[in-house]
């Protein structure tokens, strides 16, 4: 049975004397693939700065055991780098991997070996994302932070990214948090979701149980229409 | 060759070099334009140089330093731009200097005088950018990283304030060292023109870094050399040298992007 490896009791956080997240209590276990929801000013990416140490809170983070972590901040994508003279072969360099060891994971994101001396900013989105995956890939982390790692790329090539994270999840036995506001991703690859809303309301559980129309109105504040894989729809 | 003259050169090739490599660091992290900032921040420090008979970029060095801390410190207070605090800190700098600044004497402060350069200064500024480059050639893979994402460097588990510190640390070594070889007006250029020369022709990162030091080196040594045969300061020939490499890099940037 897979063990607890994160507990979040009492978690708060207040920016410009604003609470942004206020009281949230939550446990992932080892192999989940728990997608963060809710709407813009939600506090998602709040969250997972918290839960990466990069933002002050209180309340507590313990981490079972300590764990590696990979992260694919929001906002990186291939216009970032537009205007650095960094191939695909540099950004690996940058963590000091040789350029077998970057193609193993380059391949494994299905991209080809003839990438790596083409200028990262030259990429296109979709790309760019697969390649940033292979980046965080290369150091064996054992715990993925995702967040938003699709607004770049189209719907194909999002469902494509998804699908492939769903698939390295499964190989490498991943736990994975991903923060998205699209709810079709949640359905197709989540085990777990955690919700919030600006009204500081969340739920947490498996996506099918939880996710029902009147907390989706909740989160959302409005009525929302959507359907599930089964074809259930609800609004 | 004169002994004046290989003094001179042996400062300006460092400098020069050692800017420009910091500058491919500047450059890709938009903060070129704060070279200039800074150099004028030198000027108060280079006029007490001027008025108490000492080196130009000893007087400098604790103004370079105090700009960059105060920018650094009133980003993180006040969450302006950084290009509306380096006008902040230009001004000032500027209007510091102009109270007190020998106006007779004003030349080398603004435009330079690398062709007087001494013994002990040239021992300087050999020993303050070897350190420096050495020091930004140990943490570029680091301070780059950072460049490109600060939350993804600190989950990789780099001390994002310390390499910040020896970043800026070198920045203000090399600004305040720049001020002997192109003055207080013209820093900016030397770690902005050379680096962005280099982006045009360069395919990779280390293509980048060696072109840019190696357009600062050639600025340098063809500026000093002209000034000795024109007569002209070499601080703004260095500089135009520096200009007419960017221009012959144009049609490759073009062909490139």
């Amino acid at each position: 049975m897979a063990e607890v490896l994160l507990y979040v009791r009492n978690l708060s956080v207040t920016m410009d004397r604003s609470p942004v997240l206020s009281g949230l209590n939550f446990s992932v276990t080892e192999g989940e693939f728990l997608t963060i929801l809710g709407p813009n000013g939600s506090g998602k990416t709040v969250l997972i700065k918290c839960l990466l140490g990069l933002l002050p809170y209180q309340g507590s983070v313990d981490w079972h055991k300590k764990p590696r972590i990979g992260y694919l901040p929001q906002g990186l994508n291939q216009m970032s780098v537009r205007d650095m003279p960094l191939t695909v072969m540099d950004f690996f360099t940058l963590k000091k991997r040789k350029r077998d060891e970057a193609f193993t994971y380059l391949s494994l994101v299905g991209l080809p070996a003839s990438i790596l001396e083409k200028k990262a900013g030259h990429l296109s989105g979709g790309q760019f994302q697969r390649m940033l995956i292979a980046w965080v890939l290369v150091s064996r982390p054992n715990v993925l932070f995702l967040d938003e790692p699709t607004t770049a790329v189209d719907v194909a090539g999002g469902e494509t990214i998804f699908s492939l994270l769903n698939d390295i999840w499964r190989q490498q036995n991943l736990t994975i948090f991903n923060v998205t506001h699209d709810l079709n991703i949640v359905y197709a690859y989540s085990t777990h979701v955690l919700c919030l809303s600006r009204l500081g309301h969340c739920c947490y559980g498996i996506p099918k149980e939880v996710l029902t129309p009147d907390v989706l109105k909740d989160m959302y504040a409005s009525d929302v229409k959507f359907y599930t894989h089964s074809g259930l729809s609800a609004g | 060759m004169t002994h004046q003259l290989v003094l001179s050169l042996i400062s300006g090739v460092f400098i020069a070099g050692a800017a420009a490599y910091v500058g491919t660091l500047m450059l890709s992290r938009k903060m070129a334009v704060v070279a200039g900032p800074l150099g004028h921040l030198a000027l108060p420090g280079a006029a007490l140089g001027l008025i108490y008979g000492f080196n130009l970029s000893l007087g400098a060095f604790p103004f370079v330093l105090l700009g960059i801390l105060v920018i650094w410190r009133l980003e993180i207070k006040t969450k302006l731009q950084m290009e509306a605090l380096t006008a902040i800190v230009f001004a000032t700098g500027v209007a510091a200097a102009f109270l007190f600044l020998p106006l007779d004497k004003a030349e080398a402060a603004l435009i330079g005088d690398i062709s007087h350069v001494g013994i002990y200064a040239t021992l300087a500024a050999v020993i303050l950018c070897s350190a420096a480059s050495l020091a930004i050639w140990r943490t570029y893979s680091k301070i780059m990283l950072i460049n490109i994402q600060e939350d993804l460097a600190r989950t990789e588990g780099l001390n994002v304030k310390l390499y910040n510190l020896i970043y800026l640390l070198s920045i203000a070594i090399i600004v305040a060292l720049g001020v002997d070889l192109v003055g207080g007006l013209m820093t900016a250029a030397l770690v902005a023109i050379p680096a962005a020369a280099a982006r045009n022709v360069s395919r990779n990162l280390f293509q980048y870094e060696l072109a840019s030091g190696t357009f600062g080196v050639i600025s340098a040594i063809i500026g000093i050399v002209a000034a000795v045969f024109t007569g002209l300061p070499a601080g703004p020939l260095v500089i135009l040298m520096s200009a007419v490499i960017f221009s012959l890099t144009i049609p490759a940037a073009k062909a490139w992007t």
